[in-house]
């Protein structure tokens, strides 16, 4: 009880003292995260909608697996990329690995199925609806796509918010293939980690209370926009 | 308004992440800086916190930069023999030796660097009676142990502390095996961490024990055996350039001549004086 009780006051000391290792350690976290949630969109958005308004042999296998990576745990991730990205892999030469680049790619792997799964689901509900809507109003091609994604868009940011979500609070992955390196590939679900380890627990609160503050201010802005959509 | 607070927060994730990767991802700024090394070391020298407190140092002395993969001996030896490290400080002497007559290592070898020693940690209550009968026998703590089935929490990992430990057992003739022995596959201060919620025994490093003493109830039971079978020596290894195209051989070089320098074996032997009194490691470069 002790324990939890220091690292709450020492988070408020962490927070407001501006201590710059978390700064770095909390930047670097967002940054990754950020970033492999809008790559991941870029492409899981697009495969999604695809998945969902199209017929074709195979698609059940596509879903299916697509649904099974969802759950993909972020070890097996991990490994896969370093394993890809080791001196000695097939990607050796452009030394990624133990980089913020090479947690990047493991969690676009974990985060692009999350946001095509969902992305799918939400396409199959709404899509037909939406088409015939969008025909009616004489659109074509293209413009059919993105009048699709602008009507579902609060769907599709409780898409990316879980797809972020999944980001910033996995360890296995970034743990893997970034190396936990002071300065460098250090975010805070590693470093709770290693603040565990090294038993310094109250530390290892304080990190874990600025971490769900974060959360917390990404839902306050979906759910913003959600209230906000959907009036 | 809710726009605002959306752009508020969106600047906020801009100006951490750009703060954050600025330094990391422009390491140019400093104009000496020649590249960047793979440091693959035992959990205990980073745990206990030497490497961050000496490796400033190097960087200021040799322009080199280190990224510390903290793994087992084991694992990192294995990285030195998959080429995926240029570097190696490790303490498991019987397989350094083994690495370097495969091949792996450069025509240095295993360069010895400093040491400490193990102790046995077990709970305040001592249910084996490991202090008061064993007292510095170190074989004879570890039979008692055997003999008691009390709690004994193993490394498990293949680390130079897993492979001391099974060195004693060997040399007592028994298999350690069943409810008691817990094999946990982690680094030092987890384990005991474990040893701590659990009340059980475990052989740790003494540095990594000092790093952790203020967060347990636990206590040494056996430390000091005369005969030199508790002793931890670590040894530097660079690891051989032939293996792949990338190993920063310049980087390693540098950091094997510094580490056995007589700069970086001060640092070493004040490490830890002004916290725990008494220096964790002992310098013994030849």
């Amino acid at each position: 009880m002790n324990e939890i009780a220091q690292g709450v006051q020492e988070a408020m000391g962490l927070i407001f003292a501006g201590d710059p290792e978390i700064f770095e350690i909390v930047g670097l976290s967002l940054f990754v995260s950020t970033l492999s949630v809008a790559i991941s969109t870029a492409m899981g958005i697009p495969l999604g909608v695809l998945l969902g308004t199209h017929q074709f042999r195979g698609k059940g296998i596509i879903v299916r697996i697509t649904y099974t990576f969802m759950s993909l745990p972020p070890v097996i991730a991990g490994l896969f990329v370093f394993l890809i990205l080791m001196r000695r892999g097939p990607l050796g030469h452009l030394q990624l690995n133990y980089t913020p680049t090479a947690m990047i790619i493991a969690q676009v792997c974990l985060v692009t199925p999350i946001i095509m799964g969902l992305t799918y689901n939400l396409v199959k509900e709404k899509a037909p609806t939406i088409r015939r809507l969008a025909i009616t109003l004489g659109a074509q091609g293209s413009s059919v796509l993105w009048l699709m994604i602008y009507e579902m868009r609060v769907g599709l940011t409780t898409a990316l918010v879980s797809g972020f979500g999944r980001a910033i609070s996995e360890v296995g992955a970034v743990m893997i293939v970034g190396g936990n390196i002071k300065g460098k590939t250090r975010v805070m679900t590693t470093y709770i980690t290693e603040l565990k380890t090294m038993g310094d627990y109250s530390r290892a609160i304080a990190v874990g209370i600025i971490l769900l503050i974060i959360a917390f201010l990404i839902t306050t802005v979906l759910y913003n926009f959600q209230e906000r959509e959907s009036r | 308004m809710k726009k605002k607070v959306f752009a508020v927060f969106l600047v906020l994730v801009m100006v951490l992440a750009f703060g954050a990767c600025a330094p990391s991802e422009v390491p140019q700024e400093e104009p000496e800086v020649l590249g960047t090394v793979i440091l693959a070391t035992t959990t205990s020298t980073k745990d206990s916190g030497l490497l961050d407190y000496i490796l400033d140092d190097f960087t200021a002395a040799t322009g080199w930069e280190v990224d510390v993969i903290s793994v087992g001996s084991g694992e990192a030896m294995a990285m030195g023999e998959n080429g995926e490290a240029d570097v190696l400080l490790v303490h498991s002497p019987a397989a350094e030796k083994a690495f370097v007559e495969a091949g792996h290592a450069d025509e240095a070898g295993r360069v010895l660097v400093m040491y400490n020693d193990f102790v046995v940690i077990g709970s305040m209550e001592d249910p084996a009676g490991v202090l008061a009968n064993a007292g510095a026998d170190a074989k004879g703590a570890f039979q008692a142990i055997y003999e008691n089935e009390v709690t004994f929490i193993s490394r498990g990992d293949n680390s130079g502390t897993h492979a001391k430990e099974k060195s004693v057992w060997t040399a007592l003739s028994l298999e350690p095996a069943g409810e008691w022995y817990v094999e946990a596959a982690a680094g030092m201060g987890a384990v005991i961490q474990m040893a701590n919620e659990k009340l059980g025994y475990t052989l740790a490093d003494r540095a990594t024990w000092y790093a952790n003493r203020d967060s347990t109830d636990l206590q040494i039971v056996c430390e000091k055996d005369p005969s030199g079978v508790l002793n931890n020596q670590y040894a530097c290894i660079c690891v051989n350039p032939e293996k792949n195209a990338f190993i920063k051989v310049e980087g390693a070089k540098a950091f094997q001549e510094w580490i056995v320098s007589k700069e970086a074996q001060a640092l070493i032997a004040e490490f830890g004086v002004e916290e725990f009194g008494a220096p964790l490691f002992t310098p013994n470069a030849e």
